[in-house]
């Protein structure tokens, strides 16, 4: 419609039609590409639960994951809750509001520790306790030279046991320590 | 007198639309922006690897992400180039912008590939695996592949522009991934940690690992720039040679008119 309008009020020498074709190439482009978000915005949200790498122990109190299959369970290991005991390590896991106890025999990530954040693959026991085959560490978006964090602990800012680090407005200008003035490692 | 909203681009567009003009006015710029690139990508190297302080738990296994996260980016942005290229081609029908595609896509492909080397690198001593089927890690395989397809599709074809063609619709469909993956470690829980520079609440890394950071991503991407730029003044030079050859070749194929008579 406004194409024909285009081509009759253009000048000649086609230089109306060629504008009129390229305003309904765009105008079918930009149509394709809001069919083809909405598309994706909806398939995404239909398939949320599948999207998720794992659950939370408070997923696993709501009823989850005790159909006797294997699942990851994630959150921060507790402080003062890993117990190592030759090969086999236990720890708890918790997302704040509930906690999980989990049993796991292997070789642990070098960044496991407790505080931090950790994905496990395995199942649920009978006894509400969670046996897994996998514990794999997860980074967290903080990075902060040794010095910094000696600093951060020292000041009682931060215990890393106890999660994640305060927010960086106020270490992230910090100046790290000369090498000699640093304690321990 | 209607008024009607052309949407014509803008003069700039057209100006390099002539391929002769595009390979004068860039053939000064090349040797400079080569060696800017060595410029600052040399010393931020050395920043980077070598001054930049250990992180207090990943030790110097830190120092890869001052390659992942530059191609993460490059990855990304590079896309939104090759959409940008894409639509300039399907609508305006700009001359280079098809050509700027199908030279985009190696490179793009390669910085993708990287950021996927080495972030299966670090992942395997800090996470505990090479790989991990998250949201995160798929999308970016997905725009690897994105990447390979439109390198690849825009080769498949006998007749060039309809090969260039393909590729550009490729490259649009594939825009909707790009959210996915920046935005993929703040919708679902992942094992790749959330954005540690581009975020709302300012970026939670230390100065003295975001400025060797930041000048190893200008440097990244003045390389990325210099190299796709220069495959595209190939791309014309090549094409300019095989035009040549054909008229060569048509021309010597004609019988010349005095030929017929000898030979008859």
């Amino acid at each position: 419609m406004s194409g024909a309008t285009a081509v009759r009020g253009g000048k000649p020498g086609g230089l109306g039609l060629a504008a009129a074709r390229r305003r309904r190439r765009l105008w079918v482009l930009l149509l394709c590409g809001l069919g083809l978000g909405m598309a994706a915005a909806l398939a995404l949200t239909a398939f949320q639960d599948n999207l998720v790498f794992f659950r939370s122990p408070s997923d696993i109190a709501a009823g989850m994951g005790h159909d006797g299959r294997a699942f990851r369970l994630g959150g921060l290991v507790e402080a003062g809750s890993v117990v190592r005991d030759g090969a086999e390590a236990r720890f708890r896991v918790t997302d704040g509001a509930n906690t999980i106890s989990v049993a796991y025999r292997g070789v642990l990530p070098d960044l496991f520790r407790e505080g931090q954040g950790v994905v496990t693959l395995g199942k649920m026991l009978p006894d509400g306790s969670f046996a897994a085959s996998e514990v794999l560490a997860r980074h967290d978006e903080t990075y902060m030279p040794p010095e910094v964090k000696d600093a951060l602990e020292r000041s009682g800012h931060w215990n890393p046991s106890q999660g994640a680090a305060p927010p960086a407005a106020g270490w992230n200008t910090m100046q790290p320590a000369p090498a000699g003035a640093r304690t321990g490692g | 007198m209607r008024p009607m909203p052309p949407p014509a681009p803008a003069p700039i567009l057209h100006r390099f639309a002539n391929p002769g003009r595009f390979l004068r006015a860039t053939k000064p710029l090349m040797p400079w922006l080569w060696g800017l690139s060595l410029a600052v990508l040399l010393p931020a190297a050395g920043w980077a690897l070598l001054l930049s302080p250990a992180d207090w738990q990943q030790g110097e296994t830190v120092r890869i992400m001052y390659v992942h996260v530059p191609m993460a980016w490059l990855a990304m942005s590079g896309y939104a180039g090759l959409a940008l290229a894409s639509v300039l081609a399907l609508v305006w029908k700009h001359p280079l912008a098809d050509l700027a595609a199908r030279e985009l896509s190696p490179v793009g492909a390669v910085a993708t590939a990287l950021c996927l080397a080495t972030g299966s690198l670090w992942g395997r001593p800090m996470w505990g695996t090479w790989w991990a089927w998250d949201a995160r890690m798929t999308s970016v395989l997905v725009l690897f592949f994105l990447w390979v397809g439109h390198a690849a599709i825009t080769r498949a074809f006998e007749d060039e522009e309809r090969g260039a063609r393909m590729g550009a619709i490729l490259a649009l469909v594939g825009v909707v991934n790009l959210p996915i993956v920046k935005f993929s470690v703040d919708w679902w829980n992942t094992l790749h940690q959330p954005a540690s520079v581009a975020r709302m609440a300012g970026p939670s890394m230390h100065v003295s690992m975001l400025g060797p950071l930041l000048a190893c991503a200008i440097g990244f991407t003045l390389l990325f720039t210099t190299l796709v730029l220069a495959r595209v003044r190939a791309a014309v030079m090549e094409r300019r040679v095989a035009a040549l050859e054909l008229a060569r070749a048509r021309a010597a194929d004609r019988p010349a008119p005095g030929d017929a008579v000898v030979t008859a």
